[in-house]
């Protein structure tokens, strides 16, 4: 009796060990990953980052990849953050329990979790083939390319936090604000997605949280710039793109670059993703 | 979805070409990591002389070749020339800009740049995975009295299209019938052997992180990133260092008063002082182009770099181009160019 | 608004609504038009990866899938070795990846006292905003030569000497290649497997739990046959969705797999992937090869496709219990 008990706590204790071990291995890659770019992006911090552009290489700077990120980012989130929450609206509000809405949700996981990659192959095919031949070959890869492409990355993520915050709504204030003979696209508009609004924020937060890193999609779309460039329709630099370039360099002063872009990436992403944790800290969220 | 984005970049197109013919022109080339650190350096004073932005791209010279073709760029460029058909095919034109050497760049412990002798049959070997050791005794042959550690061997090669991939293959075909054979000669080819990085900056990178590895890498990236490499016994059996001095020997055995569309590889070249791995870049542009002025500020930016570049090819160890080939260039230009 | 007869408020009325009914038309509309276009853009993406890798995938058909040539000299092309990369990748990905999955998991929702559970989350799941390149960075950077100097040349030392597994671990030590970039990738699902664990043991009603604990059982034992039976659709689900993750991951991967098309029983020399060869070469590739590229990006679709179904069915089979 003694023994099975004695193996049973022993099973128990090791199991505990254990799982305290898994957790410090998952803390100590997050803090060795963070204190590595922290280190190596502080020691290559300079103004110059800001000032100057990479055509002049170890003696440049950023400030065009800044730029053309900020650019890019910004446009892909004013095309993919309309559509994501209309789209969330409706999976939440009009097809909540249709198979078409099944589908839609489906798909929309997919989609977010598709090979960023393969998005941004997509495009190539979409915008940068066609824009080439209409244009005579005078806009080809382009700054808006790259930002259609970093939409299909966030769209997914808004389509899906608007569909589980729009659910959270009670269904007492559809049925109250109903009553008073409100037509649905008023109620939606001024009293579901008022409700919903931090979460909707929050969704639009993670969005550009995930689609300000991504490298992949943008190396066959934007193309990449060593001058400045701030119209859409040129072939636009990009903070990933850059560091991406960089690392691939084998001079340590690019390494450099590269680690304080890193650093500037990181910071602006984790800022994001703190920012929507205390946004909507009520009810957690899954956007696996 | 399809239309409405066509039509709206069509209309978005025609407004930005308004923009773009008020300020300075930009014009973007993309290709050869070859001659990235020099197109770069000219572009950034081209840009501070004339304003005008070469935007270059090292992409690959397969990539060049691509990127002209579906007119997404104004210029390639490439160290792999394209044959005539192609050239007619796409009313292509090319010329060259630059001619470089390339170099076997390896990472051993207690073994200093310069210092290695290899040969063709030998380099060959390694990169067929045939050598597998430094100690090997095909290598102790060439260098007697160096101590050589028993480690293996690491091949690193381009994992993109590359034309220093083609260059290096050519040579390879050339002194090794085995190679020929096997592997044969392309922008990028089916290794033998060993892991791949992309571009001359990957494989720097590879082989100065990895011991043991050999790689091949322009000269200027082994130089400046101060990587060791390897010198070469040539085709007249002579063993000599990578230098502007000899590249130049070898440029100067190429005859191409009689090459058409300047289509001359300068490998092997059979001079005694001659760097057996000697390759020219290309640059690829449309005979009737669709923008003529991008074409011309291309035209301009090359001009200039022929004439005031030459300091920072030397610097960067590039051979300026001989001013008999310059002329004939120009001539090219006028000939063959339809603006 | 002066309704004093009858007739004019019913029919301001009747008007009022047939006009709300119209908006409420029109705004659904305009709602599902958007639905549409999120299953046109993944459609779109899917198809269009399959017609640009038409010549290959309808030319050579199954032969694209079992070749291990790659040779854009001769033009001949199969997909064997990305598609052995980026399975094996993923494979050590996610056996690393689950235990310690299901340990943080154990540990959240277990151990931890109350004040700890928050702030440790948070950090977790922080693993999961770290941008791709970074990952790539810091592997490139730091944990391959981290490899190459401490831990292969041990496991080429003991593990490689043994017969038969030997094999498996043989090489030299470069950092680079398959086991690091499974050793990377495991870290990149680490958050991805553990919030689904984490989130679906949550889902376990106390009492089941409480019963068990007064039963006498461990915290083990709870957890053993008590937590993980209950969940174990959605756990296996969110293991696939982890498994998606790492199939599709792209930069992070380019960076320390190696880039070589040689399929080698050794986890220690390097390998290509779907992902990453399409990253390395899509930009120089023409004609036939670039076709190759997107035929194996229409692959990869595939297959993530499969998986997350897979991934999809599982957890929903969980919510079904719960009456959702």
């Amino acid at each position: 009796m003694s023994a099975i008990y004695t193996r049973r706590h022993i099973k128990n204790i090791a199991a505990k060990v254990l799982a305290t071990a898994a957790i410090i291995i998952g803390l100590v890659f997050l803090v060795w990953i963070l204190w590595i770019t922290l280190v190596n992006g502080i020691s290559a911090f300079n103004w110059r980052l800001f000032t100057k552009i990479t055509a002049y290489g170890p003696d440049g700077g950023l400030s065009n990849a800044i730029v053309g990120s900020l650019i890019m980012d910004l446009i892909a989130i004013a095309i993919c953050a309309p559509i994501g929450v209309l789209a969330g609206t409706y999976l939440a509000e009009c097809a909540s329990s249709s198979k078409f809405g099944a589908t839609v949700r489906f798909l929309n996981d997919i989609l977010l979790s598709a090979p960023s990659i393969v998005l941004g192959l997509f495009v190539y095919v979409i915008v940068v083939i066609p824009s080439t031949s209409l244009s005579g070959g005078a806009v080809s890869f382009s700054g808006f390319a790259g930002s259609v492409a970093l939409a299909l990355i966030g769209l997914p993520v808004i389509v899906r936090t608007t569909d589980e915050m729009m659910q959270l709504v009670p269904t007492t204030l559809r049925e109250a604000a109903l009553s008073l003979g409100i037509p649905q696209w008023k109620m939606t508009l001024q009293v579901l997605m008022r409700a919903a609004m931090s979460g909707i924020i929050t969704g639009i937060l993670l969005a550009l949280a995930r689609l300000a890193g991504e490298t992949a999609p943008l190396l066959f779309t934007a193309f990449g710039n060593n001058y400045m460039s701030v119209h859409p329709l040129d072939k636009m630099a990009s903070l990933p793109v850059a560091i991406y370039q960089y690392t691939n360099d084998p001079n340590p002063t690019l390494h450099a670059i590269a680690w304080a872009g890193a650093l500037l990436i990181t910071l602006f992403v984790l800022a994001l993703s703190l920012l929507t944790r205390l946004l909507f800290s009520r009810k957690k969220v899954s956007y696996d | 979805m399809f239309k409405s984005m066509k039509s709206r970049i069509a209309v978005a197109a025609a407004a930005s070409m308004i923009c773009m013919t008020a300020g300075a022109t930009d014009i973007t080339g993309a290709g050869s990591s070859f001659v990235y650190p020099v197109i770069s350096k000219w572009s950034a004073k081209f840009a501070e002389k004339t304003g005008n932005h070469v935007n270059y791209q090292s992409i690959g010279s397969g990539g060049g070749i691509a990127q002209i073709k579906a007119g997404t760029v104004d210029f390639g460029a490439s160290d792999k020339p394209l044959d005539e058909a192609t050239l007619d095919k796409f009313g292509l034109g090319q010329f060259p800009d630059v001619i470089g050497g390339i170099v076997p760049a390896f990472n051993v412990p207690g073994i200093d740049a310069g210092k290695l002798v290899l040969d063709g049959k030998t380099l060959s070997d390694i990169f067929m995975g045939k050598v597998t050791m430094w100690n090997a005794a095909e290598i102790a042959k060439l260098n007697p009295g160096m101590k050589l550690p028993a480690q293996k061997i690491t091949v690193v090669h381009r994992s993109d299209g590359s034309g220093t991939t083609y260059n290096f293959t050519h040579y390879l075909s050339q002194v090794s019938p085995t190679w020929k054979s096997k592997v044969g000669e392309g922008t990028a080819v089916n290794w033998p052997a060993g892991i791949g990085g992309k571009g001359n900056e990957g494989v720097s990178a590879y082989v100065k992180q990895i011991k043991g590895s050999i790689g091949y890498v322009e000269y200027a990236y082994a130089l400046q990133n101060h990587i060791g490499y390897a010198i070469m016994k040539n085709a007249a059996g002579k063993v000599v260092k990578p230098e502007t001095k000899t590249f130049q020997a070898a440029a100067a055995t190429a005859d191409w008063k009689h090459a058409k569309n300047f289509k001359l590889l300068i490998t092997n070249a059979p001079g005694a002082n001659a760097w057996p791995i000697t390759a020219t870049s290309w640059v690829i542009m449309y005979k009737q182009p669709k923008n003529v002025e991008h074409t011309k500020v291309t035209m301009d930016f090359f001009k200039w770099a022929y004439e005031h570049g030459q300091d920072d090819a030397r610097s960067l160890d590039y051979v300026p181009l001989p001013a008999s080939l310059v002329k004939q260039i120009e001539t090219y230009w006028k000939t063959e160019y339809k603006m | 608004m002066q309704a004093n007869r009858p007739e004019t408020a019913a029919r301001d009325i009747e008007h009022r609504s047939r006009k709300d009914a119209r908006h409420d038309r029109i705004f659904r509309g305009i709602l599902r038009f958007c639905a549409l276009l999120v299953l046109a853009a993944l459609l779109g993406a899917a198809l269009s990866t399959l017609w640009g890798g038409r010549e290959v995938l309808f030319k050579d058909g199954f032969h694209f899938l079992t070749s291990d040539a790659w040779n854009p000299v001769t033009d001949n092309y199969g997909a064997l070795a990305p598609i052995y990369g980026t399975l094996v990748t993923s494979i050590i990905a996610i056996v690393l990846a689950v235990p310690v999955s299901f340990g943080i998991a154990l540990f959240l929702t277990e151990l931890a006292p109350g004040w700890l559970r928050g702030p440790v989350a948070t950090a977790i799941e922080l693993l999961a905003a770290i941008p791709s390149i970074i990952y790539g960075m810091w592997g490139l950077f730091i944990f391959v030569p981290f490899m190459a100097d401490h831990v292969e040349p041990h496991l080429a030392d003991t593990l490689g000497k043994i017969p038969f597994i030997g094999a498996v671990f043989d090489g030299p030590p470069l950092g680079l290649g398959i086991l690091t970039a499974g050793i990377v990738l495991a870290v990149m699902i680490l958050p991805f497997i553990s919030s689904v664990m984490r989130e679906v043991f949550q889902t376990v009603p106390s009492r089941l739990k409480e019963s068990a604990y007064a039963l006498g059982s461990t915290t083990w034992e709870v957890v053993w046959d008590i937590v993980l039976p209950y969940t174990r659709s959605a756990v296996i689900g969110g293991i696939f969705l982890g498994l998606g993750r790492a199939l599709g991951e792209t930069m992070a991967v380019t960076f320390v797999l190696g880039n070589s098309y040689n399929i080698t029983a050794s986890l220690l020399m390097p390998g290509t992937s779907i992902s990453s060869s399409i990253a390395n070469e899509f930009n120089e590739a023409v004609g036939l090869h670039r076709s190759a590229l997107i035929a194996l990006g229409f692959l990869l679709f595939v297959v993530t496709f499969i998986v997350l179904l897979i991934a999809r069915l599982m957890l929903r089979q969980l919510a079904k219990r719960e009456g959702k």
